[in-house]
């Protein structure tokens, strides 16, 4: 290990970045009464009286900062308030901010970050409770990087390792969108049509989805970096299952299926962050289907896998025309998605 | 860009169940295993296990990939003359999947990093700019790929080029993919899937002489799942048949005759010459290279490239384990190599097939590491 350098795919989500926690952070890794960081899940969840506290925190250093569809500010509350609801918890007490500029930054673009954050909590019923503010000289860091920790209590925590034999998969909406409208946004690649990113506090969807689904409700973990792809190789790896993905039925708009293809990109590994992918058990995945659409984040919510006693720790894809495997993603194929 | 209806046109589960039915029932009437037709082009592997075709295939059918992919097949010494250039000071340009190609010790990639000018190039009329922009310094066009690419060297050169530009070619000749296999005593191919793109250049008429001569027959595949399915199955009907005809799948795109300006173009810049290809053998008339007429572009007849100072001494163990000749050659696939998905990744390529996109290992290793996936019910 001596002389190895922290290279941008130790970020990227994938193989490389667990790797370095494993190898480096998990040491900081100590038994708690609930999930800890031993866990690697979206958050952690300490025992409190009969109660559940969660906590996350995330970092945000999206280039560029301003996308179609959102920004830096709205991305830094969904992200954590989606985070906390990953694990069960759809009521945020509240969140705190820390905030690092680079000497020079406009201060109307701060301005307008401020006011995406607010439209953004208001929407989560997540305030924003404490803040801190650095700033550092010019070149020493690249405009603004934003942190926000969320807290909420939860009655029962959901983790990502739920899923049996049986169980049904869900995603909540089309994949890729948030990805492709950045990726395309920072290349100027120049392709018609409206590729907007999808970035939303999904608490509210959530909660309908835990309303409807109950302790059928078994798995769940939103499909950021690395896409659905990744999120599906973390749930069958943790639950020991095998998972058949039927592609067909993998909701993707027009315009991501027509630049993915383009650019040979697979929609499969492309970020999102404003969509959660479900495990039910099969009896309530009608249920909680029903439930999703009728939210206005989850219309085009789908059933696209079914986990099986098959390769363990596997994803089958069936496209419809024949069946391979999916490839765990390495990470975001794009640095600074988010 | 294609709309999506006429995507689906070509990716549609309905005719395809109905096309893997018929080959199922020709598969099934030769009644013996294996059934093994081989097709010699990385687009070929993408359609296949992209859309996890070899699943939907009979078990008694192998569909083999052989040497395909022109990355693959340039050899040690080539990438060698590259990295000399490179190492002598020259700029050199290529296409992206060159740049992690091995040569005996060190890649273009290599080169680049020991402060080497290397260029990644979409278009070889890039190269020719920055020779234009850059009249003080030596301009060299490493050029891969097959006829498809060597038609748009040879028309850079016809058009005219600067002083200081000069072409080092790997470029590879088609024909000579599924001569090297017929050749092979140890394989047993009845029948080839000739590429869609490279008969759009060359013709399909070209395939007629290998047909009759080795008695297989031959049949141009587009590169959609449906296009090679349909091809598949037309395949083995004329196995079954025991016809050594060659048949169009591509008329959308393929005449008899091919491109006539493109092949006029071609020849008049190129020879078909011998040489090794990466793994497998020394190839009669594998290799493109300019004619004589052309020395003064030629980097071979204008510079004296000193391979000997970048030729690596020290053994490389790891490469000894590499099977991708094997691979090439249609005699092994990717998941009976012990490097494979291990050692030897993308990111960390041991072999020529782990670097292209057009390569077996590669193709398998991004489509999930086992593509075929017949046994899972």
């Amino acid at each position: 290990m001596a002389g190895e350098k922290v290279a941008l795919k130790h970020g990227a989500g994938g193989r490389a970045m667990r790797a370095l926690i494993e190898d480096v952070f998990l040491a900081l890794a100590s038994p708690v009464d609930g999930i800890g960081l031993a866990a690697l899940d979206d958050g952690a969840a300490i025992r409190v009286g009969d109660r559940w506290l969660v906590i996350t925190t995330d970092s945000h250093v999206v280039h560029p900062i301003f996308f179609p569809g959102g920004d830096i500010g709205r991305l830094s509350v969904s992200g954590t308030v989606n985070d906390l609801a990953m694990m069960g918890a759809t009521e945020p007490l509240g969140l705190t901010c820390a905030v690092i500029l680079e000497e020079g930054f406009p201060r109307a673009d701060l301005e307008r970050i401020r006011d995406s954050m607010l439209t953004a909590s208001r929407e989560a019923g997540a305030p924003i409770v404490t803040g801190d503010t650095k700033v550092m000289g010019r070149g020493e860091i690249d405009g603004v990087v934003l942190n926000t920790t969320g807290v909420a209590l939860a009655d029962r925590v959901v983790s990502d390792a739920g899923l049996r034999v049986g169980d049904r998969i869900i995603v909540t909406g089309t994949v890729g969108d948030h990805g492709m409208a950045v990726m395309t946004q920072r290349h100027q690649l120049g392709l018609q049509g409206d590729l907007r990113s999808d970035v939303a506090p999904l608490n509210g969807l959530v909660r309908a989805a835990l309303r409807a689904g109950g302790d059928e409700l078994v798995a769940m973990k939103d499909p950021t970096r690395g896409g659905l792809a990744s999120v599906l190789h973390e749930m069958a790896g943790k639950a020991k299952v095998g998972i058949v993905l039927d592609e067909p039925a993998v909701p993707v708009n027009a315009e991501v299926r027509a630049a993915c293809e383009v650019l040979g990109i697979d929609p499969l590994v492309v970020a999102n962050e404003g969509k959660a992918v479900i495990g039910v058990r099969p009896g309530a995945a009608d249920r909680v289907l029903a439930a999703l659409r009728a939210h206005p984040l989850g219309r085009r919510a789908a059933v696209v896998g079914t986990a099986v006693a098959e390769r363990p720790g596997q994803v089958i894809l069936d496209t419809g025309l024949g069946r391979r495997l999916l490839a765990e993603p390495e990470g975001e194929p794009l640095p600074r998605i988010c | 860009m294609a709309s999506s209806s006429e995507e689906l046109k070509f990716r549609d589960p309905g005719k395809a169940r109905a096309l893997t039915e018929a080959l199922a029932r020709e598969v099934e009437a030769i009644g013996r295993s294996p059934v093994s037709v081989m097709h010699v082009c990385g687009s070929h592997e993408q359609a296949i296990a992209r859309f996890g075709l070899r699943a939907a295939f009979p078990r008694a059918l192998d569909v083999i990939m052989g040497p395909g992919c022109p990355v693959c097949v340039t050899d040690t010494p080539e990438v060698d003359e590259a990295v000399a250039l490179a190492a002598q000071g020259a700029r050199v340009c290529t296409y992206g999947d060159m740049l992690r190609l091995p040569g005996t010790s060190k890649s273009l990639a290599d080169a680049q990093a020991d402060g080497g000018k290397v260029e990644v190039i979409y278009s070889v009329s890039q190269a020719v700019e920055l020779a234009k922009q850059r009249p003080a310094e030596q301009v060299v066009f490493f050029a891969s790929g097959f006829e498809t690419t060597a038609v748009a060297t040879a028309a850079v050169i016809l058009a005219g080029v600067p002083e200081n530009f000069s072409v080092l070619s790997s470029h590879k000749y088609v024909p000579a993919a599924m001569d090297v296999v017929s050749e092979m005593e140890e394989t047993n191919i009845e029948g080839f899937i000739a590429a869609g793109h490279a008969a759009t250049i060359t013709g399909w008429g070209i395939f007629e002489p290998f047909a009759r001569r080795t008695g297989a027959p031959v049949v141009v595949a587009g590169f959609e799942p449906l296009d090679v399915l349909a091809a598949v199955v037309e395949l083995v009907r004329l196995v079954r048949l025991k016809r050594p005809e060659v048949m169009n799948c591509y008329p959308r795109c393929v005449s008899k005759e091919g491109n006539r300006p493109a092949l006029e173009k071609l020849w008049k810049v190129f020879d078909v010459v011998g040489g090794n290809w990466r793994g497998i053998a020394r190839v009669p008339r594998g290799n493109l290279d300019l004619k004589p007429e052309w020395d003064h572009l030629n980097a071979r007849r204008r510079f004296r490239i000193d391979t000997a100072a970048v030729g690596g001494a020290e053994r490389n163990v790891l490469a000894e384990r590499c099977i991708c000749g094997s691979i090439m050659s249609g005699l092994a696939k990717p998941s009976d190599c012990k490097l494979f998905g291990k050692e030897c990744r993308p990111e960390t390529p041991v072999g020529a097939c782990m670097v292209s996109s057009e390569g077996a290992c590669k193709i398998w290793h991004v489509y999930g590491g086992q593509p075929d996936l017949r046994e899972v019910a």
